[in-house]
């Protein structure tokens, strides 16, 4: 197929004929095209029309056959939000999301211009060190990073739940896990930053904190929202970190949420598109009005 | 720069004043920790010693109360090489098990998402709705793989009143095909759902490199006759070698930390014959209680993580020597 539809397309022709012929030629591209973006789409409306259905006709006849019967509802966002506690769930999302891009950015960020821009022994072996740790899978800190937070609830406080029965504990699991690709993103932005500047800062006597603050955090704006356009989405979007370090039911994030639903009342489709578009709201809603940034950040480090 | 604002008035500032011990420490030499600091902690306390604990605990039996108290050497990998056919079964043709269906993601999810994505970057640029449709290609990048598995439970619905795919083969009188409950469509119908999920980032990637190639090389090439395939096969699939390899490494990676997906489509089912590596290790150390088992199979995973990085390192350097 790619053959055929990059062999039509010519530079533009001059004669008469070339014209008339040139997008009869080039059908074959959006014949290509449009199926694909059919295959893209179908899905995703196909489900987004089912969530509006009521929930005796979704059984019944196929959601494309809604464009003869027009009968769509909002109860079944109504049932997931109200009765089956996606509401709560929906804010817990925000509640372990927010503070879980906020941390790393900022420690990250703080490492990186250390990184970048002050001197210290072992500098390079020690950020490399910090790059290698990308490797390593979410798999291999489960169990004891799990025990670790039982460890230090119980050595702290005498509860052993203290971490993993509040957010705490799966704020500083997807710290952690994001800092080395946090540190390795920023860290090569700064060093990008002209030299000129942060040496002029350092004469005036400003401290390594101010020039952090003030010339090297708003000129790195581009960055920081592309790592925090992924971080977010990323926790937003977690499963399996909350599996594990959210023991708190009335905490639970809506990934997994939806997952109980499932669970719970098996496949029902009414309940289960529903809490499916409210997951995806979100993301989409980042990604419609922050779209530069996130292709950005996707082309900058391709890693996580 | 404001940043003398920041000196309160009267304060003395400039080279020439004797600093006390402790703003040498504060301004000087140590800084550097204090700014490191938080995450260099963090990183040591839930990064580097977990991985560390786990690639020891892979090497005892680690069950029950105490993990630490049966050592058994490389006992866990023998038997998840050699006796677990759920892991990995040689006996079959074609062969089965967890890892056996990763070659399987890595070979076909790899290559669709990358002809896809190539074939899409190609295409949309060649008309004025580019964006339109990359925007389109793209969306499903951004959403969970939670919300993904929920859209194609729902598209390989065996009820032709819910499922689009046995809509159609109904209406042409084909029985409806249970994609995800059977066994020899359950991996392809997972695959294809992860290739319509991830296709958009090959796309994104090999789009931004296409439209880096000069045009004026292009230009020459057409004017000495070179055909659009020679032009496509000669010129820009060359210069497209280099985020080929970077978007290769990012799906190969996908597919060892997969989880999420299988999770919620099939949990690794029917039989058992839907699993890949990341949901076994999670359902031997969490379901089964073998912590020590589950170990072993992260410690596998790691193994197999760092050499697909170390290639794209290594690939990265000598391209930068190159060029």
């Amino acid at each position: 197929m790619t053959t055929q539809a990059v062999e039509v397309v010519r530079p533009a022709p001059t004669t008469i004929s070339g014209r008339i012929l040139r997008p009869l030629s080039s059908t074959p591209v959006h014949v290509a095209l449009i199926l694909l973006a059919l295959i893209w789409l179908v899905p995703s409306v196909g489900l987004l029309i089912t969530s509006f259905r009521p929930r005796p006709d979704i059984g019944s006849s196929g959601w494309w056959e809604t464009l003869s019967s027009f009968n769509f509802t909002i109860d079944n966002y109504r049932n997931v939000l109200n009765n089956q506690g996606m509401g709560a769930a929906f804010r817990n999302s925000l509640l372990i999301a927010i503070p879980a891009t906020v941390l790393p950015l900022l420690i990250g960020a703080l490492a990186a211009y250390a990184f970048s821009w002050i001197a210290f022994p072992f500098r390079d072996t020690v950020f490399l060190g910090i790059v290698a740790l990308m490797v390593v899978p979410l798999q291999m800190t489960l169990v004891p990073v799990l025990r670790l937070f039982q460890d230090i609830g119980d050595t702290l406080t005498g509860k052993p739940d203290l971490l993993t029965g509040s957010y705490m504990g799966i704020w500083i699991a997807h710290t952690t896990f994001a800092l080395p690709f946090c540190i390795f993103l920023l860290r090569n932005f700064f060093i990008t930053l002209p030299r000129d500047l942060i040496e002029a800062a350092r004469v005036d006597g400003a401290t390594n904190l101010s020039i952090f603050f003030k010339v090297v955090l708003p000129l790195s704006v581009p960055a920081l929202a592309s790592f925090a356009i992924f971080q977010f989405l990323w926790v937003w979007n977690d499963l399996l970190m909350a599996l594990i370090f959210v023991q708190e039911l009335g905490l639970r994030p809506l990934t997994l949420k939806i997952q109980e639903v499932q669970s719970t009342y098996g496949v029902e489709w009414h309940l289960l598109s529903a809490g499916a578009f409210l997951l995806m709201a979100v993301p989409l809603i980042v990604f419609f009005s922050l779209q530069r940034y996130f292709v950005q950040g996707l082309l900058a480090g391709s890693v996580k | 720069m404001s940043s003398t604002t920041t000196t309160p008035p009267g304060a003395i500032v400039g080279p020439q004043t004797p600093r006390s011990r402790t703003a040498a420490f504060l301004s000087g030499g140590w800084q550097w920790l204090a700014f490191t600091g938080p995450a260099i902690i963090l990183l040591l306390v839930f990064l580097v010693y977990p991985t560390v604990w786990t690639i020891v605990l892979s090497f005892y039996r680690g069950r029950g109360r105490n993990l630490f108290s049966d050592f058994e050497g490389l006992e866990n990998y023998k038997r998840l090489f050699t006796e677990d056919p759920r892991f990995l079964d040689l006996d079959t043709f074609p062969p089965g098990g967890a890892i056996w269906n990763n070659v399987l993601w890595a070979i076909l999810y790899t290559g669709l998402c990358l002809l896809f994505g190539l074939l899409i970057a190609v295409l949309a640029a060649r008309v004025r709705y580019e964006s339109a449709i990359k925007a389109v290609i793209f969306l499903p990048m951004a959403i969970a793989a939670t919300a993904v598995a929920l859209i194609w439970k729902f598209v390989y619905s065996p009820n032709p009143n819910l499922g689009v795919i046995n809509a159609v083969l109904s209406g042409v009188n084909i029985t409806p095909i249970p994609f995800l409950g059977r066994e020899g469509t359950v991996n392809y119908a997972l695959i294809w759902a992860n290739v319509w999920a991830s296709a958009g980032f090959a796309m994104v990637v090999l789009s931004a490199a296409l439209k880096g190639i000069s045009q004026e090389v292009i230009e020459a090439a057409r004017t000495d006759g070179a055909s659009e395939w020679d032009i496509f096969r000669r010129i820009q699939l060359p210069l497209l070698s280099l985020p080929i390899s970077v978007v290769t490494v990012w799906l190969l990676i996908n597919v060892i930390k997969l989880f999420d997906l299988i999770y919620i489509a099939t949990a690794g089912g029917p039989n058992g014959q839907s699993r890949v590596i990341g949901y076994f290790m999670f359902t031997e150390t969490f379901e089964g209680g073998r912590y020590g088992y589950g170990s072993a199979i992260a410690v596998v995973m790691l193994l197999l993580i760092i050499p697909i990085m170390a290639f794209n390192i290594k690939r990265f350097r000598s391209e930068a020597v190159q060029g």
